[in-house]
């Protein structure tokens, strides 16, 4: 009966109910919202492997480094593979189409990239061919290509069209692996740069290095930047992670704006709900005095309030969860091209659980606090 | 009827309230005692200290000085959590606005104080049948207080005060919100829980025919009691 008294009384004043679950669902979409699009600019971050190294030149990313360093990088000890690339930045058909692409090692770049699941023909096939070319499944979906498909990319940094056959296309081992990525054989461009502009040609812009161990990372890394020391190209290696981190970085002050934004909406909904509830309970004073008189205590009385409070807070809370989902889908279709991964991360809705509770138990401690100490006899003497 | 054991003896009661930095008294030296099924009537001009000395007894407020024994216990010695749980056990409430819970129905406000017993359900459904019908309103059990009139909600608060079996059944001013006839119904009923009940009733009243009801008639006024307006009927 008590639970059904919280209940009543939580959809007493309807529209005020409506209103303050509206709120709070609302809340907590936006909520969900803004942490799926934080998480979506860590995914890169979250997707990398503790195993992997990535070397590049000392002073910035857009200096290469000589392919001679493979080797000397493979010798260093606890080094599993070495692969190399260069971000090539190519163009298919017109700028706004715009895609990562890479000129990498095959071979070695996709033992690198587990993650990345590729059927053995179209493996083969892809390694066979100088000229092929695989992409993600979701960007292979966008542009409608198919297996044996030529495509053109204009190149930026490196001018000309440049003519792929498809050869594989893959799938992301799970929803956090971005699928829409470009990468073909880094002996093609070498090649074809070796003719047209033979000073840039045989270097890379990036080593990935496999290491056996995750703990020693550090030591590898401080190792293979020693060998390149006081040479005319340095390097900088870190953790894969480390580098993606350095991308993120740049938006950071982004990022804290919509984190602060995300905790902003949070304490909005929590006065609004708090003004629901000391509304709520200031016109019910006459009831809760007749429960003291009756011989109920002060935990019956904070029982009856914050479980009025909660079931606000949960009921708009749960529709905010469940409308997450969809729209988070929708959005992240609109927006494919520009967040390749974008996607509700179960934190986020651990933290939407936490915010439900958190705002229900905030939004009743003040009128909770004024029902219990309130003095039977006022109470009664109050209009309610 | 005759039964002359006190069942409440209040000793140099004194309450006053604070405004400001003014103090005002509101009842001054009260000596009463109030015998085992007495039904009595507490008359008095308002803002005479009825209220104040209703809610004392019934422990719903605390004395500045002077004692409350109610059976064997003195309550102005409890602490406010003893008080609540002796209130649940001793105390019946009548208020003159019913005080029903809007949102339950006339069975779950009659339930209401069961609840903090450890009466099984089929126990409290038995207890709230039996007062629902001492009532009258047994086929009312489902209406909801918005259904029903203001001298029915007046007898739902009496089942209610009545559900618990308490020592003491205290009422403040229960018809003052009531046209003549609920009045008399709700009159004719504490009447008979006096009478063939044996309740002990206290009713706070400025109504002298709700006064005539009663058994025995006490005058505060400005905060004194008048020691000689007791008339037995
Ligand atoms: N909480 C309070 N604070 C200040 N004064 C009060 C309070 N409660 C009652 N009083 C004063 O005490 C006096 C007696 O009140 P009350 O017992 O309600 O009288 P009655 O019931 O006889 O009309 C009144 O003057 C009233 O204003
Ligand atoms: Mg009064």
């Amino acid at each position: 009966m008590i639970l059904k008294l919280v209940f009543k009384n939580a959809f007493r004043q309807k529209l005020r109910a409506a209103l303050t679950i509206l709120g709070m669902c609302i809340v907590i979409l936006a909520f969900g919202m803004l942490r799926t699009v934080i998480s979506a600019w860590y995914a890169g971050v979250a997707a990398s492997s503790a195993n992997r190294l990535v070397t590049r030149n000392a002073i910035s990313l857009i200096f290469s480094l000589p392919i001679s360093y493979k080797e000397k990088i493979r010798s260093v000890n606890g080094v599993n593979i070495v692969s190399y690339g260069n971000w090539f930045g190519g163009v298919y058909i017109e700028e706004k189409n715009f895609f990562a692409n890479f000129a990498v090692e095959p071979v070695t770049y996709l033992n690198l990239y587990p993650e990345f699941i590729l059927s053995e023909e179209q493996k083969t096939a892809f390694f066979r061919d100088r000229k092929s070319c695989v992409a993600g499944q979701k960007l292979a979906k966008r542009f409608g290509w198919k297996i044996n498909d030529s495509i053109t990319l204009k190149g930026t940094i490196f001018p000309g069209n440049w003519e792929f056959v498809l050869r594989g296309i893959y799938d992301g081992r799970d929803e956090t692996i971005d699928e829409t990525q470009f990468f073909f054989h880094w002996d093609y461009l070498n090649e074809t740069v070796k003719k047209s502009a033979p000073r840039r040609a045989d270097m890379v812009g990036f080593y990935m290095i496999g290491i056996a161990k995750a703990d020693s990372a550090a030591s590898i890394a401080q190792t293979v930047d020693g060998l390149f020391k006081n040479s005319y190209a340095e390097t900088l290696t870190e953790t894969e992670k480390a580098f993606q981190m350095s991308f993120v970085s740049f938006s950071e002050a982004i990022l804290t704006a919509i984190r602060l934004v995300s905790f902003m909406v949070i304490v909005i909904i929590m006065a609004v709900v708090a003004n629901t509830m000391a509304m709520s309970v200031r016109e019910r004073m006459r009831e809760y005095a007749v429960f003291k008189t009756l011989g109920f205590g002060a935990f019956h009385i904070l029982g009856l309030i914050l479980g009025e409070s909660l079931v606000i807070t949960s009921v708009g809370g749960t529709i905010g969860i469940a409308l997450t989902f969809p729209v988070v889908k929708a959005f992240g279709k609109a927006v494919s091209n520009w967040i390749p991964v974008f996607i509700v991360e179960p934190e986020t809705i651990y933290m939407d659980i936490a915010a439900i509770l958190m705002v229900g138990v905030v939004a009743a401690i003040i009128p909770s606090w004024r029902a219990v100490t309130m003095r039977i006899a006022d109470g009664l003497r109050s209009i309610g | 009827m005759e039964n002359k054991t006190p069942v409440v003896r209040i000793k140099e009661l004194s309450k006053s309230y604070r405004r400001g930095s003014q103090i005002i008294p509101v009842l001054q030296n009260i000596t009463l005692d109030i015998n085992a099924g007495d039904f009595l009537a507490l008359m008095g001009p308002s803002g005479s200290g009825k209220s104040t000395l209703l809610n004392l007894i019934a422990g719903l407020d605390q004395a500045d000085q002077g004692s409350i024994i109610v059976g064997d216990a003195d309550i102005t010695l409890l602490s406010e959590t003893e008080l609540a749980d002796w209130r649940a056990g001793h105390v019946g409430f009548i208020f003159q606005f019913y005080n029903l819970i809007p949102v339950l129905s006339a069975y779950e406000n009659v339930e209401l104080p069961l609840i903090l017993t450890d009466l099984s359900k089929k126990k409290r459904r038995d207890h709230v049948e039996h007062a629902l019908s001492l009532v009258g309103l047994e086929d009312r059990m489902d209406h909801y207080p918005s259904q029903l009139s203001g001298g029915q909600q007046q007898r739902v608060a009496i089942a209610r005060a009545v559900v618990t079996d308490p020592t003491l059944l205290v009422a403040d001013e229960p018809t003052g919100d009531l046209d003549r006839k609920s009045a008399e119904d709700v009159l004719q009923l504490m009447e008979r829980l006096s009478k063939e009940l044996g309740k002990t009733i206290i009713m706070v009243t400025h109504d002298p025919r709700a006064a005539k009801r009663a058994c025995s008639m006490k005058y505060l006024d400005k905060g004194i009691l008048a020691n000689d307006t007791e008339t037995r009927l």
